[in-house]
């Protein structure tokens, strides 16, 4: 849809991209205090014990040593690091410190030292006797194991969610529409499989960092690199028990964080160091500690069965979960919720359709948000499958696809059903282009000559696979992001949000929004996010929100900010508001030749006449979650002699309805288009059989390289969302979600070996080969 | 130990310790440009140029830098700006975490006169890991900032 937009849907370069290419310091370990204290954690060397005496005399002795802190040092009050709204749909199962270790990694005590050679000495003195506990390792055996990973009586869920840590289950799910065994049974056609995704590590290329300091008003300072300054605010609060209104979190320039700075991961510390020692304190997690001690994508073993009929209609879809939440339950419920809800309303005209399971503590590293959560694992799953069926059917993919997946003004009982840990909300797709990306994608790969598959040179074959996929646009209902917008002298204005631009660009789309309702540039809207002082509320920058629920907020904010300077100019010319007309810069009265700039109004509200600060302020939660949709396809090279394959092109036709700023929505899908291909292609992650992490550097973990993949296609439809901000859906998470089936559907296509278990190997293809020469 | 260096054009003496790496060295010293991102030199965030040439500062003892020529992205804000236009115009800067070592090896490259073709730049840099972008388009941006060295 064409609009006459000034900055939307404009090519707009980002507020802040020259800054920071100079250097200029911006991030959270820049910003810490040159005398703040190092923090050190000693983390546990077994995956599951209890800790039978810890003494620290030693190390407490150690001249340049400040404070170690152990369990005994903190009140018992259970809290969850997920970094979610309240009352949290995690359960509440992890302690500042505690006198048990649930994998290799977690936290045993804390030292902060004057500096880092003396904090690491001093943690080699800390003297810590373990009863070592049986681990469980494998999530497929944690159900009603004998061993308990979660023994303690004060911990608890917040409401129901499945809670029952005695049989190692942190939170269980299960919905049902129809019959769904009837209808398989019914069903002309059914296929059904496993598969299984892994602990997909996020890899932001700035640690997990905090800084904390009283200031001279005696109150708690943190400057963290999170996603969710207001939740880290309260979590900190309500467990450290000091007054929310004697904190303060600010969050500066994020380097990345793509779920994993949604937890909280340093702030409880780091807190609890600088509260005690009343000196400024810092902790920078190691690059291993990121991989070892923060957490990861839950990894899941889905079970799908599809039913269809002879002529291609999709019958049912009957899904059971499991998820591996590892040592805490962060995001147990919500991950494994929407491994349902934003995945099987793509095929929305199914008679039944039932998702279900649970979701289990091991002994490893905790799970946790990862960009396309629950999405990504069950859009693998499904998307594998639907292929698998269509081969049964005889039947191209992308037709089946077409022919039984959701349209616009179509719906899907499982929104009202399902949300994220409550009740879903019930909604028509009121925008949905899906049929055009999945058309336009085909034809930029040229699936008509190049589907399934050609023969190259020697053992070389090329293929093509594809997948269409969905998200959300925030957690309505629950979700409220706000906006506060100030006029200065000389005409410009401040834009304050709490939205949480952590690279993503939000600073620059939430400028756009207001300067195209003001009628102004970008440069006259000066951003500033996100302070827990200075800022209004916003949840975080997660769950596909900001651009359509903060920016919401930004709109209804700017549109009262034009009314409020339409009315004081009126004032000002001495006529009806009425007869105002207004271009964002200059105020004109209709019919005459008197005139007001915006620069001279705010002068006159400043320093002359009817003086006052004019302040606009804004709040948005969702009534619904319009999804972005998209099709992704993918042509590989496959040599069927050692099992290699190279990725040639990737293909993603996307509908996130306006893109506020064509160039960063781009950003957006290719660089989860890339993590995508991360967790499908490369991102394998490895234990030891004692539980250790070995995957646990930038050797052994290997994410995309500027090699990974030859080319990138990527565009977008022509669609406008009603209720988003300039026609806007938002688009952080779509883009994730398609390559691991797409590229499983690709290497099939060329091999004839389906993978069940990500990441796709060459070591597995070539597995598969030789199976099908025996 | 002391040690002689030119940082960003201006002489400094730097007191090291002997097992010190120059990033820390560099930050201690305010350099706050050159980052630590993985340990391993693996990702390219502490990339600063040694007479001219890229290297990953994590791995550099403090005390090798005797007699050495240091630039930091400090030390280089025209190209700097100039490469921010192109990563703004082609959308790539997101975190910007990694962008003050692309600079820094982009700039050198520029300098040192050497053709690349598209397939050569990308074995350039893959020393430079990104989590944000999916690289597309800082290749667009680094081909538009390298200009008449790019063939």
């Amino acid at each position: 849809m064409s609009k006459n937009y000034k900055t939307v849907n404009v090519k707009t370069p980002s507020i802040d991209g020259k800054g920071i290419m100079m250097g200029r310091p911006a991030y959270t370990e820049d910003l810490a205090p040159k005398d703040a204290l190092v923090i050190k954690v000693l983390r546990s060397p077994h995956a599951f014990a209890k800790i039978e005496s810890i003494d620290t005399q030693k190390a407490s002795e150690l001249p340049g040593v400040e404070i170690v802190l152990t369990h005994k040092d903190f009140k018992r009050n259970a809290y969850t690091r997920a970094g979610q709204g309240y009352p949290e749909p995690s359960p509440h199962d992890k302690f500042p410190l505690d006198n048990y270790v649930r994998y290799v990694g977690d936290e045993v005590a804390a030292v902060a030292a004057v500096d880092e050679e003396t904090a690491l000495e001093a943690l080699d003195l800390i003297e810590v006797e373990y009863k070592k506990l049986t681990p469980v390792l494998d999530f497929e055996k944690a159900k009603e194991n004998e061993s308990i990973i979660h023994p303690e009586e004060d911990i608890y869920e917040m409401f129901p969610i499945g809670f029952d840590p005695k049989k190692n289950v942190a939170a269980a799910y299960s919905m049902e529409v129809g019959d769904v065994e009837k209808t398989l049974k019914e069903s002309d056609v059914v296929v059904e499989d496993s598969f299984y995704t892994q602990a997909q590590a996020h890899v932001m290329l700035e640690p997990h960092t905090v800084n904390a300091q009283i200031d001279y008003q005696d109150r708690l300072v943190l400057y963290s690199a999170t996603q969710t300054p207001f939740h880290v605010r309260r979590i900190l609060s309500q467990t450290l028990e000091i007054p929310l209104s004697k904190i303060r979190v600010i969050k500066p320039r994020v380097g990345g964080g793509f779920g994993g700075k949604q937890a909280l991961h340093g702030e409880m510390l780091a807190a609890a160091v600088t509260k005690r020692t009343g000196k400024p304190s810092k902790l920078t997690y190691t690059r291993k500690e990121v991989f070892e001690s923060s957490c990861t994508r839950h990894p899941m073993r889905i079970d799908m069965k599809i039913g269809a009929t002879k002529d291609g209609k999709i019958t049912g879809i009957d899904c059971y979960g499991l998820s591996d939440t590892g040592a805490y339950g962060e995001h147990a419920l919500t991950v494994f919720m929407v491994t349902g809800s934003k995945v099987l309303p793509l095929y929305n005209k199914v008679d039944s359709v039932r998702f279900h399971g649970d979701v289990v503590y091991t002994n490893t590293v905790s799970s946790g948000a990862y960009r396309g959560y629950g999405a990504i694992q069950g859009n693998y799953a499904l998307e594998s499958i639907v292929d698998m069926l269509a081969e049964k059917l005889n039947m191209d993919p992308m037709e089946l696809r077409q022919k039984n997946m959701i349209l616009e003004n179509e719906t899907s009982p499982i929104f009202e059903i399902m949300g994220e840990g409550t009740e879903g909300t019930a909604m028509n797709m009121d925008s949905c282009k899906l049929d055009y990306c999945v058309k336009r994608g085909m034809e930029l790969i040229d699936y008509k000559n190049k589907y399934p598959r050609r023969k190259t040179d020697g053992a070389k074959v090329r293929s093509i696979g594809g997948a269409i996929a969905m998200q959300g646009s925030g957690i309505p209902y629950i979700d409220m992001g706000a906006a506060i917008i100030k006029l200065n002298d000389d005409g410009f204005y401040n834009l304050m949000v709490g939205a949480t631009e952590i690279g993503q660009g939000s600073d620059t789309i939430l400028a756009q929004i207001a300067a195209e309702q003001l009628g102004v540039d970008v440069s006259k809207v000066v951003v500033y996010s996100s302070d827990t002082d200075l800022t209004p509320f916003d949840p975080g920058a997660y769950a596909s929100s900001t651009t359509y629920v903060s920016g919401n907020a930004v709109l209804k904010a700017a549109k009262e900010m034009r009314s409020m300077v339409v009315k004081e100019a009126a004032r000002s010319l001495e006529v009806d508001i009425d007869d105002i007309e207004f271009d964002g810069t200059t105020f004109r009265v209709k019919n005459q030749e008197d005139t007001l700039s915006l620069s001279d109004l705010s002068n006159r509200l400043y320093y002359n006449e009817d003086q006052k600060q004019l302040v606009a302020t804004g709040s948005y939660y969702g009534t619904k979650s319009p999804p972005p949709f998209m099709a992704g396809f993918v042509e590989v090279e496959v040599d069927l002699e050692t099992g290699e394959y190279d990725i040639l092109e990737y293909v993603s036709v996307v509908d996130c309805g306006t893109t506020i700023n064509p160039e960063l929505a781009r950003g957006q899908v290719e660089g989860g288009i890339v993590q995508g291909l991360g967790m499908a292609v490369t991102e394998d992650v490895h234990y030891a059989k004692n539980g250790k992490l070995i995957s646990s550097d930038m050797l052994n973990y290997k994410i995309p390289t500027n090699l990974t993949l030859k080319k990138l296609t990527t565009e977008f439809a022509d669609s406008y969302e009603e209720s988003g901000p300039y026609g806007a859906k938002s688009v952080g998470e779509i883009g994730i979600d398609t390559p691991p089936a797409a590229i499983a559907n690709a290497v099939y296509n060329a091999t004839g070996v389906r993978i069940k278990t990500l990441p796709v190997t060459p070591e597995k293809i070539l597995k598969g080969l030789k199976e099908k020469e025996i | 130990m002391k040690v002689n260096t030119t940082i960003n054009g201006m002489k400094r003496i730097l007191d090291v310790k002997p097992d010190e790496y120059l990033l820390d060295t560099l930050r201690r010293h305010n350099y706050l440009s050159v980052r630590r991102g993985c340990d391993t030199t693996s990702c390219g965030v502490c990339t600063i140029l040694i007479d001219d040439k890229p290297v990953p500062s994590c791995a550099f003892l403090s005390v090798r830098a005797e007699g050495k020529r240091i630039t930091t992205v400090e030390g280089i804000p025209k190209e700097a700006e100039k490469l921010s236009e192109h990563f703004g115009a082609t959308g790539a800067d997101q975190c910007g975490f990694c962008n003050p070592g692309i600079a820094l090896s982009v700039y050198a490259l520029k300098k040192s006169q050497k053709k690349v073709t598209a397939e050569t730049l990308k074995h350039y840099l893959t020393g430079h890991l990104c989590r944000c972008t999916g690289y597309q388009s800082q290749h667009k941006a680094i081909k538009e900032y390298l200009g008449d060295s790019n063939e």
